[in-house]
């Protein structure tokens, strides 16, 4: 069942109205249908693609407030006009990801490594929650420490804790240009002790990926006159090793390939990973010993693993892997065997968990987390 | 049992303290204006002590306190009356620190500038710089999410709060969060992150670390009027520069320095610090940007330094405002209000007009980047009605505040002191709400009661 919701009117007339444990999720772009297009039973859709608009904007602000089913791309192209960016780099904004959709999900692309993930620039929400009351947390100031953060609550939430009305977020002037450099490397180890370098020089990176084949990708943005001097260092920071360096439209097509997660082959499910450095070569023999043809990227200067799992491996497998490397992961896009598991390996959290999903939704109106 | 009876079945020995002469030292924090006296400190040696101690008050219904160094500025870690003050003090060991992963762990009674001081080392450093970083620490910076001048580009304390082990109000032990920057699933850390202390106390917390940068350079402009000053802010802002700080102080805040760490600044109605850090290329680039914006912004002195020497000075002065205004005036109120930075010429001069028709003196320091005031009311407690006078004008300012569409506190907290006006802030429901969690969390409400969010009935 999908029913769409217009206005956060047409919301908490569906929430009120839907009996204890209905199991409502709220959906918008679809882009990632691993989260919205769960397969289980019983599951009642609310469409807010209607709910879409940027609310206010004013760019000596530097914050911008928009609806929550609005498709990021409307907002970064506002934000463009006046040299500004939302600088976490929401995944899939040429496939239609909405606001909501991003942060429900928490995911941030490549080039949040500058200045951060959804979590360091959403400071405001509106949200109904599971008794059906509309409910805001945080503001539209960049600083505010007033009330409980709930802002942040809603990121990674996945639907499961409130309807997201609107949303504001703090922006950052735009880098003027960018450039790319990429290193080639033997294997997975080489390619670790490249990210190491580039991550300990004082070259402050946009981006900073290991790709699926194994190259290195770092990604400086900044001033034009600036970029020449800073790429040199760059390949100074690892040595002796094979480089090369894209600019324009190329370098451009280098990062939507990871932001659109372009990389992912055929039916692949992709799953999302949090994890550090230091954790990426057991990781990726477990991988790949439990599903040879598994593709994994890293990310955000190792701290992101987005792995392509194999359409004829079962998630639980991968669910295995994870909980016994300890490292939580996300489900964002799936295949038709994969089953519809949503989130893999151990959660932290417990009972402080249960506890604040029982306050913001007693009778359990939406889905389980 | 009693909750003594329950402590000294601990084996604390002189860690607990009972005596009034004990527990004097605990009455008030940051905010002297607030004080009460505990039945009983703890100073907790580990994790377990905290639980233990909060299990303790669980059982017998004894509120309890968490408390680091005592610094808030809200009356964040006042003691309950009765109740039971946990002193993180002695838990001030940096546990760990992975220089490869940008991360430290750390115990909550740790000092903020000792976590900055460890990491040098490996060239890195811990962000947030509260004006008190030398002697807060980080579980009440976490607390109540702490900000400083330096969080216009690194943002607040919950954005450098990766994990952190915590006592919940009943004794579990939970973890939450881990060591990367991008939580997978819902953002628990965040949430507890600024909670005042109403979700139970952090008893290990995994922070991120940053580069120390590679070049810094820091302006001071000085400007006819606060106006000047701040047109000056947005046009900083409009040219697309970053900076990592922009600061604004009045004659009465400069004054005030001057009395005491003698900063040398220039002598002017409003004086501008302007910071920009990064690679040296960046900054080399930025700064010449910088030096022309400021040439043109009507500046009537503007000087820039890369001294590192120099740079402490200016900065000294800058954070030793709040306690040198004890120079000019034998009380006063701090103020954290938060307005869209391009209301800040109107808010100042209103605030202006008010002090002018009160006749009450308001120095002025604050973080003009973040649109974060930082009023001083100056007030003689000892002249009748003086008090209440500088309560009320403070009271208008953060309706003002609001009414501009900003926040009632932009890094001090709500603690005891701005309760009354987050109903200005948030609607029934949003406090309602608030409230639902807190008591799912902590359905007694022992856990730094009547802080932030009233007491039930």
């Amino acid at each position: 069942v999908i029913t769409p919701a217009g206005s956060v009117k047409d919301i908490q007339e569906i929430v009120r109205n839907a009996p204890p444990g209905a199991r409502l999720l709220p959906v918008a772009g679809a882009t990632k249908p691993a989260l919205s297009d769960l397969g289980a039973a019983g599951v009642e859709r609310i469409d807010l693609s209607g709910l879409s608009g940027i609310v206010e904007y004013d760019p000596a602000e530097l914050t911008i407030t928009a609806l929550a089913g609005t498709p990021v791309s409307e907002v970064q192209a506002v934000l463009a006009e006046h040299g500004q960016y939302l600088p976490c780099d929401p995944p899939l904004t040429d496939a239609g990801a909405t606001l909501g959709g991003t942060v429900a999900t928490g995911a941030a692309g490549p080039s949040a490594l500058r200045y951060g993930g959804v979590r360091d620039f959403v400071i405001g929400v509106r949200f109904v929650d599971g008794t059906g009351r509309l409910v805001a947390g945080g503001g539209k100031v960049v600083k505010n420490a007033a009330g409980f953060d709930l802002p942040k609550l809603l990121i990674g939430s996945i639907g499961r804790l409130g309807v997201m009305v609107s949303l504001s977020f703090k922006v950052f002037p735009q880098p003027a240009a960018t450039t790319t450099m990429e290193f080639l490397t033997e294997d997975l180890a080489t390619a670790v002790d490249a990210l190491i370098r580039l991550r300990r020089s004082p070259v402050e990176l946009d981006a900073l990926d290991i790709t699926p084949t194994g190259r290195v990708l770092a990604r400086v943005g900044g001033r034009a006159e600036t970029l020449d001097a800073r790429a040199t260092r760059l390949a100074g920071a690892v040595g002796d090793r094979t480089h090369m360096r894209h600019d324009g439209p190329d370098e451009r097509t280098l990062w939507a390939e990871a932001s659109e997660l372009a990389w992912r082959r055929d039916e692949q499910a992709v799953v999302r990973v949090g994890l550090s450095l230091a954790q990426i070569p057991a990781l990726d023999q477990a991988i790949h010993t439990a599903a040879p043809q598994a593709t994994v990227r890293y990310s955000l200067g190792g701290t992101a693993a987005w792995i392509g799992w194999p359409p004829d491996a079962g998630l639980d497998r991968l669910d295995a892997v994870l909980d016994a490397e300890r490292l939580p992961g996300m489900t964002l896009l799936r295949g038709p065997a994969h089953g519809d598991q949503v989130l893999l390996g151990p959660h932290s959290g417990g009972v402080f968990a249960t506890r604040v999903k029982s306050a913001l939704d007693p009778d359990g109106r939406f889905l389980e987390l | 049992m009693s909750v003594l009876d329950r402590l000294s079945e601990l084996g604390l020995g002189r860690r607990l303290l009972t005596e009034p002469a004990q527990l004097a030292a605990f009455s008030s924090d940051g905010l002297t204006a607030f004080n009460e006296r505990p039945l009983a400190v703890v100073l907790a040696d580990s994790a377990e002590d905290v639980a233990a101690a909060v299990r303790a008050c669980y059982a017998a219904d004894v509120p309890f306190v968490a408390r680091g160094s005592g610094t808030s500025l809200s009356g964040g870690s006042v003691p309950v009356a009765g109740g039971v003050v946990i002193a993180l003090n002695r838990m001030n060991r940096v546990l760990s620190i992975d220089p490869d992963a940008g991360i430290a762990v750390v115990q909550p009674g740790t000092i903020n500038l000792r976590v900055s001081e460890a990491a040098a080392a490996h060239g890195l450093q811990y962000a947030p710089d509260p004006s008190s970083q030398s002697v807060c620490s980080i579980g009440g910076n976490l607390a109540f999410n702490s900000g400083g001048a330096h969080c216009l580009k690194h943002g607040m304390t919950s954005n450098h709060v990766l994990g952190m082990k915590v006592v919940l109000p009943d004794g579990e032990l939970v973890e939450l969060g881990a060591d990367q920057p991008n939580p997978v699933g819902p953002d628990w850390t965040g949430l507890f992150c600024g909670s005042e202390g109403l979700f139970g106390i952090a008893v290990e917390v995994t922070l991120r670390l940053v580069k120390i940068p590679e070049a810094v350079c820091t302006s001071l402009a000085a400007y006819p009027s606060l106006a000047a000053a701040g047109d000056a802010v947005a046009t900083i802002v409009r040219e697309g520069l970053l900076p990592v700080a922009m600061e604004i102080m009045d004659a009465l805040a400069m004054e005030a320095a001057e009395a005491s760490v003698k900063p040398g600044y220039p002598e002017c109605a409003a004086l501008l610090i302007v910071e920009v850090e990064g690679e040296q290329d960046v900054v080399d680039a930025d700064q010449v940007v910088l030096d022309e914006l400021l040439a043109a912004s009507g500046a009537t002195h503007v000087r820039a330094t890369r001294d590192p020497a120099e740079r402490a000075l200016i900065w000294k002065g800058r954070k030793s405002a709040f306690s040198a205004v004890g120079w000019l005036s034998p009380d006063y109120i701090v103020q954290d209000g938060v307005v869209p930075r391009t209301r800040l010429g109107e808010v100042l001069a209103e605030i202006d007009r008010m002090s002018r028709e009160t006749g009450i003196r308001v120095a002025n320091v604050f973080h003009a980047g973040d649109g974060n005031l930082h009023p001083l009311i100056l007030y003689d407690g000892r002249d009748a009605g003086a008090a209440a006078g500088a309560h009320a004008l403070a009271g208008e300012i953060l309706r003002l505040c609001i009414s501009l569409g900003g926040s009632i506190t932009g890094e001090h907290g709500i603690g005891v002191e701005k309760r009354e006006y987050l109903p200005l802030m948030f609607s029934e429901d949003d406090l309602a709400l608030m409230h639902r969690i807190r008591r799912a969390i902590d359905p007694k409400e022992l856990s730094n009661r009547g802080k932030m969010l009233e007491v039930s009935e």
